[in-house]
């Protein structure tokens, strides 16, 4: 076998061999730190490198295999998570100005989880500011770039994870997906990402954007590093009264199962409209191929309220936004505007400097659906419309195991092409939003590259909590379409 | 649905945003391009139809009524933009 570079190595590999001592977590970690100095002024997919930590955990992770224990399944695997994700002692901005120097007193529970595992943390993933974002470039520490293109945007908001995933500059990360930031630069940088079932994985120190519809998951290169990933963050925790008190089921294992006799559907409304871009089709269709070649069924389904999901999901989340972002006022830590005389005009001042246009916006959408006489005829009436939506997969559900859809409609779209235009940008997610607002989990896994040689990734949907349903198609998928696994891009 | 400056201006106040001139009024522009688009919502009849507030029903979830100290106050104190002594310090609150 061809001697494959340590950065290319999976999750499950590189965690192999380490507890096999094939290799030290110094020398694993250092590989990814000069990987990191070589690439990333290019990709400028991390907010935070951890250089000194890293090597410090590593070497003591080290240490403690030398005399016979192991912290986790993880131990010594270097990974990065979102700068959303609360880590102690570490800067964590959520691309945020008002954040540029917030020191969380406490970690996430994603963030405990993952060092319980063993992992050792390389750095924090940049983010459009806050989640709110398809490009990644609403961040206050300027855009990540598309590690297949670095014209282009990797996506977002997870798009700093996503395009050190895929430039192997970690071995997997965690995101979060309020309305596709998981899924969509999945999709646009090639690697595997996973929307868990609402619930399912805890929001517990995951700075909040939209309550409702919030979850945290795994990016990865490969769907088994995504299933495990995910199996080792989800479960039960009480510090998040959503947090859904149900077994984490092997999720590994769900990857190798067949899928002959699974019930494939494809929902009309996603394959009508003409924003599909026809490559996207064509390796949506190939995916389906894929599918159906090994055994699964095909059938035809209807979420007829599809068309209604993003304005209802621009008025659902820029009102939860506006409420939870009310909390950044400049009193108890993060950026406070100097020189106010009065206790309003220093909040109104640190907001508006410390907040970036696109956040600001979407708190002036979300307070003016919530206000007095506004109510009813916005937020009250998306939350109703938010029922059809949901009914509308319940239904599709009694017909179909899972959907297959595009994740997102085009690829990789060019650095600048949609900042000016907010609802354009908000187009890129029509695919992903639905699945958020019906709190079901969702995962899109590479299936095709553009003509230009860029990635597309196929969207699959389940019920609720039937994420490994998504595992064996989305496994079932990679087997038969297989990935270069990361970004052709040179050190 | 034209949103107009005035509008503009009360929800910054509530919003404790301050707006400069030019700002208010680019976003006038761009909120009623945004609640233009969404108010296709209309054409759906909902009456009958119940809101969703959280997608997946748990229930409300109960614990004890025990206070749990957090134990690093330092930690939090020291992200204080100002503070005094074990106090957070701001502007003055009420004016002359």
């Amino acid at each position: 076998m061809a001697n494959v570079p340590v950065h290319e190595w999976t999750l499950l590999e590189a965690a192999r061999k380490v507890r096999e001592k094939e290799i030290s977590s110094r020398e694993l970690t250092g590989a990814l730190l000069s990987r990191i100095e070589s690439l990333d002024p290019k990709v400028h997919a991390y907010i935070t490198v951890l250089p000194e930590a890293a090597m410090a955990q590593a070497a003591a992770c080290d240490g403690e295999q030398a005399k016979g224990t192991v912290r986790g399944p993880l131990h010594g695997v270097p990974v990065g998570l979102k700068d959303i994700f609360c880590t102690r002692g570490v800067r964590t901005t959520c691309g945020s100005g008002i954040l540029g120097n917030f020191e969380p007193p406490y970690d996430a529970c994603v963030t405990g989880k993952v060092l319980a595992a063993g992992a050792v943390l390389l750095g924090k993933h940049n983010m459009d500011e806050f989640a709110m974002g398809s490009s990644t470039e609403t961040s206050r520490f300027g855009p990540t770039r598309n590690p297949w293109d670095l014209s282009r945007i990797p996506g977002g908001s997870s798009g700093g994870t996503a395009a050190a995933v895929a430039a192997a500059m970690c071995f997997a990360g965690v995101g979060t997906d309020t309305g596709g930031s998981i899924r969509q630069p999945a999709s646009l940088c090639g690697v595997v990402g996973v929307k868990p079932t609402y619930g399912r994985v805890s929001r517990y120190g995951m700075i909040a954007f939209a309550s409702s519809l919030d979850q945290a998951g795994p990016i990865a290169r490969t769907v088994a590093d995504a299933a495990a990933l995910l199996g080792w963050i989800a479960g039960y925790d009480r510090r998040d009264s959503t947090c859904v008190d149900t077994p984490v089921p092997d999720y590994l294992a769900a990857v190798q199962r067949p899928v002959k006799g699974l019930r494939v559907g494809l929902p009309k409304e996603y394959y009508e409209g003409d924003g599909l871009s026809r490559e996207v089709r064509a390796a949506v269709e190939k995916a389906l191929k894929a599918l159906t070649d090994q055994g699964a069924a095909v059938v035809e389904v209807s979420l007829p309220h599809t068309s209604f999901a993003l304005s209802t999901y621009y008025l659902i989340a820029p009102a939860e936004a506006s409420s939870n972002l009310a909390r950044y006022d400049g009193v108890r830590y993060g950026y406070r505007a100097g020189g106010a005389t009065g206790l309003i005009e220093m909040m109104s001042r640190t907001r508006a400097e410390g907040f970036g246009e696109e956040v600001k916006r979407r708190i002036m959408i979300g307070t003016y659906a919530l206000s007095a006489g506004y109510y009813d005829a916005f937020y009250g009436k998306a939350q109703k419309v938010r029922t059809l939506i949901r009914a509308d997969f319940a239904r599709a559900f009694e017909a179909a195991d899972v959907l297959l859809t595009p994740t997102a409609p085009t690829p990789a779209f060019r650095l600048g092409e949609k900042t000016g235009d907010p609802l354009t940008m908000y187009l890129s997610d029509i695919y992903t939003i639905p699945c958020n607002l019906a709190g079901i989990p969702g995962i899109s896994v590479p299936c095709g590259l553009s003509g230009s040689g860029l990635p597309i990734g196929a969207q699959l949907l389940s019920n609720h909590f039937r994420e490994e349903t998504l595992f064996t198609a989305a496994g079932a998928i990679e087997r038969v379409l297989p990935w270069p696994r990361v970004a052709p891009l040179e050190g | 649905m034209a949103i107009t400056r005035e509008e503009v201006l009360h929800v910054a106040r509530l919003a404790r945003l301050s707006l400069p001139e030019a700002e208010a009024d680019r976003l006038r522009v761009q909120l009623s391009a945004i609640l233009d688009y969404v108010k296709q919502l209309d054409r759906l009849d909902t009456r009958d139809v119940v809101p969703t507030s959280h997608a997946v029903e748990t229930g409300t979830p109960f614990r004890d009524d025990v206070v749990q100290p957090f134990g690093d106050k330092e930690a939090i104190l020291a992200n204080a933009p100002d503070r005094h002594n074990d106090f957070f310090r701001v502007p003055r609150i009420i004016e002359d």
